[in-house]
């Protein structure tokens, strides 16, 4: 936990002088990978960040999108793995307040929450299960507690997290376009350390995060106190309503090292602070401890003398400490004293900005052949396949996670988790929909075209609910980046994002970048996660019961892209292939076309094409509506032959709609206009899933006994295992 | 006429009980900070969900205790309608205002998903609307939600029909399947599941009507206790 020592010259040669030991402290703080982004920084300036919908403002943590109405949403996302690696529960848990107080900072009410897990092999790995099952109470205690929803998320599980865990929280916030905090500060403002006591847990937790995890330095993991959260959201948003904050700022990675010299470095001011002000947990904590500690549930105010009584009388109110901790000065300096002691003394332009590297990247040899097809050899009966599918649990439902978090409170949830993205109605008459989807498996194939994979999949779970997406936040997970090879992966990943951002007109609001990423086996699989943000100004798509005699359509083309896919790595134990690659213009003529027949309410039911291909995705939507259907091959548009591939290759771009016979020449003539390629494939009743080829029955499946198997498989892994 | 909302800290359905009081059934709503007294007029007064002090020692255990609890007592012993929703019912039992306890769910997980209620009691100010068996579609989301009384208790609750609402099928282990109770006069009524979340169509997939007759049933009843 220190500079480098190239890090340390620079810094002598900045200051003109040796740092003191809080100083050294506070820079190798705010200097570590996750503060910094000292690897990352320079290249993610490709993405688009702007658009006609985003607010830029000085020092926010979210991004924020206009919706109107006077209306805003703000968005960010952040991920907790190291700490869950180790405390799956208490790292999870505070993930989750992190990335709250983050949209607090912007002076919105958070109103939803979306978790992306990532863990090992729970069928075989106990340690895995464990993991898994701790991290999902975390989140559940701590989301829950708050009042905060959680509707969305996605889970996977591979190898390559084998006694690790990626922990992803996306959150949104919501408010007054009025009530946003603009950021400002005027010399002899106070500086104000409100919510839970500074103490020895989190200790240099951001540094440990910018490490290799080979060591358990539990002491790094900090310990979650949802109810302290709560009454600071309720506190702090009460104060925006009196306007007794000039700024504000979430203490996180760094603690106060980082939230002191970011809002100075951002605010262009100085801050003269002294740590004998701040409450702790203990006596006797040095200076050092206290400017790094990483201890939840904290918030940085700026206000003035003027105000200062009302937010006194707000936190007597909640019972919420606040400390008046310093004071803002000219210049541009952050000035740590104890008592009358000068500990640091040192500008904060410094301080806030590392210097950015320019890693080598070399492209991985792993990938010269990795997209070789294999030559996989026919099943015997695609049946029980199909079955053995259902229980895998990257396919099998998620409801045994999703029923354990609150995600009705808020009485905002229209469309609620376990379909394609959730949609929460908004206060200006329009609703919001959002989904985050990631795909390690494609992504290790084939790191630019996964990367944008998992994009437009994003997009094409909120087109499903009728909505048009309006921003992006990506959340970047990778090894560690001084391996050439890896920080190649990193580099292809972001110009994928960046074309298809750029093509499609999708800003980045937010993001998030994760190195070090290693297991003792290895680096994990490239693992972007990318959130996307729909509006839907007036109507959801809200599935309605599918009937006897109903229609299935399935727009788009099946290619002969199975690698990564679920049907070769969970039945052929095979890692290769071609990964499916999005051709843009077809994606957009058939999002085009999807919204489209949404808005003339045509449809009964959308349903996106992704894991487990067209198979599984037919077959949930039997599952759910507890009907059978009949579903031929051979009017799916493909450009691959044998049957398995059709069914299970995860090409994108392709969507299920389901609709009434009498609709069906309205949806063919406008499909045929738009120019998609689309086949009605299949027709609804009975209580059997079947696929043929040529009048050859494929696969034949009770849809009730599917639906035990793809409902209850998860749940019994993880009790019963 | 006025009905209370009544806040403690770490409530979190308050706001949601607010608007559906306020916007849908346009009751003259006001929030009660838990630190402070009630005024004489007050006609009705709801406890909602939420984790009052972050269910430390027991769900509702601490809030129990709050100022307002008194008079909150007070104002029962007079007849006026008081509702406990979740957090609010866990309160409520651990005051005293109603009888049995809520244990951990028989899955020890929280959790959260749309049942249906059966009516049990329709001479309470919250069910006077509904008709006996009537079948309210309902979300539940609570951790401790499991209902308990002894065999004793029970035979007496069901004597003094004491049980407003029961659970349509097994949700969480609770005695009788029992979702609500009241005290023996029939103002003071708990409930684990969440009528709030269930009055709009918007959120609700299923139908909003039955648990609406909840809210009518009180506007019905305002001020008739006073």
């Amino acid at each position: 936990m220190s500079l480098e020592p190239q890090e340390l010259s620079y810094l002598k040669s900045k200051i003109g002088r040796e740092p003191s030991s809080t100083e050294l402290q506070i820079v190798a703080a705010e200097w570590s990978e996750h503060c910094s982004y000292k690897s990352s920084k320079k290249h993610l300036k490709m993405l688009p960040m702007t658009g006609p919908l985003v607010i830029s403002e000085k020092g926010y943590d979210s991004g924020v999108l206009d919706v109107g109405g006077g209306y805003v949403i703000t968005a960010h996302i952040e991920s907790h793995n190291h700490p869950s690696a180790i405390e799956p529960y208490g790292g999870a848990a505070t993930g989750v307040g992190g990335v709250i107080r983050d949209i607090l900072s912007a002076g919105t009410r958070p109103i939803a929450i979306f978790d992306g897990l990532r863990f090992g092999n729970i069928e075989k790995d106990k340690h895995a299960r464990w993991l898994f099952k701790n991290a999902v109470s975390g989140i559940a205690d701590y989301g829950n507690c708050l009042g905060i929803p959680t509707i969305g998320g996605e889970v996977e599980f591979d190898d390559c997290y084998s006694n690790y865990a990626l922990v992803d929280v996306a959150a949104l916030g919501f408010g007054k376009k009025e009530n946003l905090i603009k950021n400002h500060a005027n010399k002899g403002d106070l500086l104000i350390l409100m919510g839970g006591p500074t103490g020895r847990d989190g200790i240099g937790g951001s540094q440990f995060a910018s490490d290799l995890l080979e060591s358990e330095d539990r002491s790094a993991v900090q310990i979650p106190d949802p109810f302290i959260e709560k009454l600071i959201i309720e506190a702090i948003l009460e104060a925006r309503n009196h306007k007794l904050i000039n700024a504000l700022k979430d203490l996180g990675g760094g603690g106060l090292s980082c939230a002191v010299s970011e809002t100075a470095d951002s605010l262009g001011i100085g801050i003269e602070m002294d740590v004998e002000k701040v409450h702790t947990k203990e006596k006797g904590m040095n200076p050092e401890e206290i400017m790094i500690s990483e201890s939840q549930e904290r918030m940085l105010v700026i206000t003035n003398k003027q105000k200062l009584k009302k937010l006194q009388v707000i936190c007597k109110k909640y019972n919420i400490i606040c400390s008046v901790i310093g004071r803002v000065t000219s210049g541009n300096k952050m000035h740590v004293k104890k008592g009358k002691k000068t500990f640091a003394d040192i500008s904060t332009e410094i301080v806030a900005n590392a210097k950015l590297l320019d890693r080598p990247s070399k492209i991985p040899t792993y990938l010269k052949n990795i997209q070789k097809e294999k030559k996989i050899a026919t099943i015997p009966n695609i049946s029980k396949t199909l079955m053995k599918l259902f229980s895998s649990p990257n396919i099998a439902s998620k409801i045994w996670i999703y029923s354990q978090f609150d995600h009705e409170v808020g009485i905002r949830t229209v469309i609620k988790p376990g379909q394609d993205a959730s949609v929460l109605r908004l206060d200006n008459g329009k609703f919001l929909s959002a989904k985050i989807d990631g795909n390690p498996k494609h992504c290790f194939i084939n790191p630019r075209e996964g990367a944008i994979g998992c994009f437009e999949e994003a997009c094409r779970n909120v087109i499903c609910t009728g909505a048009k997406p309006i921003g992006m936040l990506d959340h970047l997970q990778f090894g560690n980046p001084q391996d050439p090879e890896i920080f190649w992966t990193f580099l292809e990943t972001l110009k994928g994002l960046t074309d298809f951002a750029n093509y499609f007109q999708i800003p980045c609001i937010g993001g998030k970048v994760s190195l070090y990423n290693e297991t003792s086996k290895g680096p994990i699989k490239p693992t972007p996660l990318i959130g996307v943000l729909g509006l839907i100004e007036k109507n959801p798509q809200i599935s309605q019961k599918v009937e006897p005699g109903d229609c299935l359509v399935i727009i788009g083309t099946t290619k002969n892209e199975l690698g990564g896919s679920e049907y070769y790595e969970y039945i052929h134990k095979f890692i290769g292939g071609n990964c499916p690659k999005v051709d843009f213009s077809e994606s957009k003529k058939n999002m085009k076309t999807v919204l489209e027949l949404i808005n003339k309410k045509y449809l009964k039911v959308v349903h996106d094409c992704a894991k487990g291909g067209l198979a599984i995705a037919a077959s949930e939507i039997c599952m759910t509506n507890q009907i059978g259907c009949n579903i031929s091959l051979d009017k799916v548009p493909h450009k691959t032959q044998e049957p398995e591939r059709v069914l299970f290759s995860e090409s994108h771009s392709r969507y299920l709609l389901v609709l009434k016979q009498k609709n069906l020449s309205k949806v063919k003539s406008i499909m045929k206009k738009n120019k998609v390629s689309f086949g009605v494939i299949g027709k609804f009743s009975g209580k059997k899933i079947q696929f043929n080829k040529e009048k050859k029955s494929l696969a034949d499946v009770s849809v009730d006994k599917a639906e035990k198997i793809w409902l209850n498989s998860l749940r019994e892994m993880v009790l019963v295992g | 006429m006025k009905v209370g909302v009544i806040v403690f800290p770490g409530s979190n359905c308050d706001r949601d009980m607010f608007h559906v009081l306020r916007d849908v059934f346009h009751f003259d709503t006001q929030y009660f900070w838990h630190e402070k007294g009630l005024p004489k007029n007050i006609d009705a007064v709801i406890l909602p969900g939420g984790f009052s002090y972050g269910d430390r020692l027991r769900a509702g255990a601490i809030a129990a205790h709050s100022p307002i609890i008194h008079d909150i007592q007070k104002i029962s012993e007079k007849g006026i309608p008081v509702l406990g929703v979740c957090n609010g019912f866990q309160i409520l039992v651990e005051s005293g205002l109603l009888p049995g306890v809520l244990l951990k769910n028989n899955s020890l997980n929280f959790m959260c998903k749309w049942t249906s209620l059966i009516v049990k009691n329709n001479e309470t100010p919250f069910t006077s609307q509904l008709k006996i068996n009537q079948k309210i579609p309902i979300p539940i989301a609570n951790g401790e939600g499991r209902y308990y009384v002894d065999e004793d208790t029970l035979k007496s609750l069901k004597k003094n029909n004491q049980i407003v609402f029961k659970y349509a099928e097994v949700v969480n282990g609770s005695t009788d399947k029992i979702a609500g109770v009241c005290n023996e006069n029939g103002n003071v009524v708990g409930m684990m599941p969440h009528p709030e979340r269930a009055v709009e169509s918007e959120i609700n997939p299923i139908d909003n009507k039955p648990s609406s007759k909840i809210f009518e049933s009180l506007l019905n009843n305002m001020g008739v206790y006073q």
